[in-house]
C-alpha cells in the first residue's frame, strides 16, 4: 500500500501563498500609491488603508476623501476576486508573479460598476476592509465590501460591484 | 457667480486627496463642475495595459460632483457623499487627461442629486456616475 503524501512543511505553504499575494498588491501602482495593505489568514483577506494626511478629503473636519474610501473598496474586491480566481493555479504551484515585470502579472477582472454607500465620514485614522464575492461566474462576478475603522460592526462604507472576468486558460 | 466660484476653486484645489492626484478645477459655477487629472503612471491599475485604476477615476468624480454640489446656488456649501454609482464604459487611453463634467441637477432642503460624467481625450466617455450628496450640516 502506498503510503499517504505527507503534507506540505507550513513554511512552504505561507511563503507560496504569501509570495502570490504581495507580488499582485505590489505590481499595481495605484495599490502602491495609496498605500493599501492586505493581510491573509488562511485564504481570508483584510485590506488595510493606513492613515496619510493626502487621504484626506475635507480638511476643516478632517474627513477621508470619498474618493480615496471608493478607491480602497474598488482595490479590496479586485485583489480579493484575483486571489480567489488565482487560488487553484497558485497551489499547484503554476503561479510565478514577478511584480518587476508587468508581463508576468495575471490579467485582473475589469470592474463593469461600483455603487459606494457612505455610512459615516471617514476619520483620520487607519481603514479595514474584506469583500465577499458574492457570485463568481466564468464571465461576471458580483462583490460586496464592508470597510469599517474602529469597530468592525460600525461600518463607515459599503460597496459592491460587478465584473468582468479575465479569459480563462491565460495565468 | 464670480464671488462664489472663485472660493470654492480654491478650496477645492486644496483639498489634500485631490491635490495627490494633480486635480485642476477647469470650471466651477452655478451646480456645474469640470474638473482634470493628468495621466500618470503612479495612478496605473493594470500594469499589462497601462490603464489607470477605476479608484483614481472614482476619485476625480467623487470630487467633481462634490464641487457642483458646492456651487450650486441653493446649496449652503457644505456637502458630504452619501451615495456614488459608477459605470466604467470603457478603458482609459494610457497617457490621456481627464476631464470630468457634474451637473447638480436637482437640490431639495437635505439631498442634492448629480450626474457626471467622464472623458479620456478622446470623443465618448470613459465613465458615467450619478450621485446623492447632503446638503447642510444636518444628518
Amino acid at each position: 500500500m502506498k503510503p499517504p503524501r505527507k503534507p506540505e512543511p507550513v513554511q512552504v505553504i505561507k511563503q507560496r501563498r504569501d509570495g502570490v499575494l504581495g507580488a499582485l498588491v505590489q505590481g499595481v501602482p495605484y495599490i502602491q500609491f495609496l498605500g493599501i495593505q492586505f493581510e491573509r489568514r488562511g485564504d481570508e483577506l483584510t485590506a488595510i488603508l493606513p492613515f496619510d494626511k493626502s487621504l484626506i478629503g475635507n480638511p476643516m473636519l478632517p474627513a477621508l476623501h470619498g474618493g480615496a474610501t471608493a478607491a480602497f473598496l474598488e482595490v479590496t474586491a479586485i485583489i480579493t476576486l484575483s486571489w480567489g480566481m488565482l487560488w487553484e493555479d497558485m497551489e499547484s504551484g503554476a503561479l510565478n508573479i514577478d511584480p518587476e515585470d508587468a508581463a508576468t502579472m495575471p490579467r485582473l477582472p475589469k470592474t463593469i460598476d461600483f455603487t459606494i454607500d457612505y455610512l459615516r465620514s471617514g476619520l483620520p485614522r487607519d481603514a479595514y476592509a474584506r469583500a465577499r464575492i458574492n457570485r463568481s461566474g466564468r464571465r461576471y462576478a458580483s462583490v460586496h465590501v464592508e470597510a469599517w475603522q474602529d469597530n468592525r460592526e460600525r461600518l463607515f462604507a459599503q460597496g459592491t460591484g460587478h465584473f468582468v472576468m479575465p479569459p480563462r486558460g491565460d495565468v | 457667480m464670480a464671488d462664489r466660484a472663485t472660493p470654492a476653486k480654491q478650496f477645492i484645489s486644496a483639498l489634500p486627496h485631490a491635490a495627490a492626484l494633480g486635480m485642476e478645477v477647469n470650471e466651477i459655477a452655478d451646480g456645474r463642475a469640470v474638473l482634470s487629472m493628468p495621466y500618470d503612471a503612479k495612478f496605473v491599475g493594470d500594469p499589462r495595459t497601462g490603464v489607470i485604476h477605476g479608484g483614481a477615476v472614482s476619485a476625480l468624480m467623487d470630487t467633481t460632483c462634490g464641487a457642483a454640489v458646492m456651487c450650486h446656488p441653493d446649496n449652503p456649501s457644505a456637502t458630504a457623499t452619501m451615495d456614488l454609482r459608477i459605470e466604467y464604459l470603457r478603458a482609459a487611453i494610457p497617457g490621456q487627461r481627464i476631464t470630468a463634467s457634474a451637473t447638480c441637477y436637482h437640490v431639495t432642503r437635505s439631498v442634492a442629486f448629480v450626474r457626471a460624467e467622464a472623458r479620456d481625450e478622446g470623443d465618448t466617455p470613459v465613465a458615467s456616475c450619478t450621485g446623492t450628496f447632503t446638503v447642510g450640516t444636518g444628518k
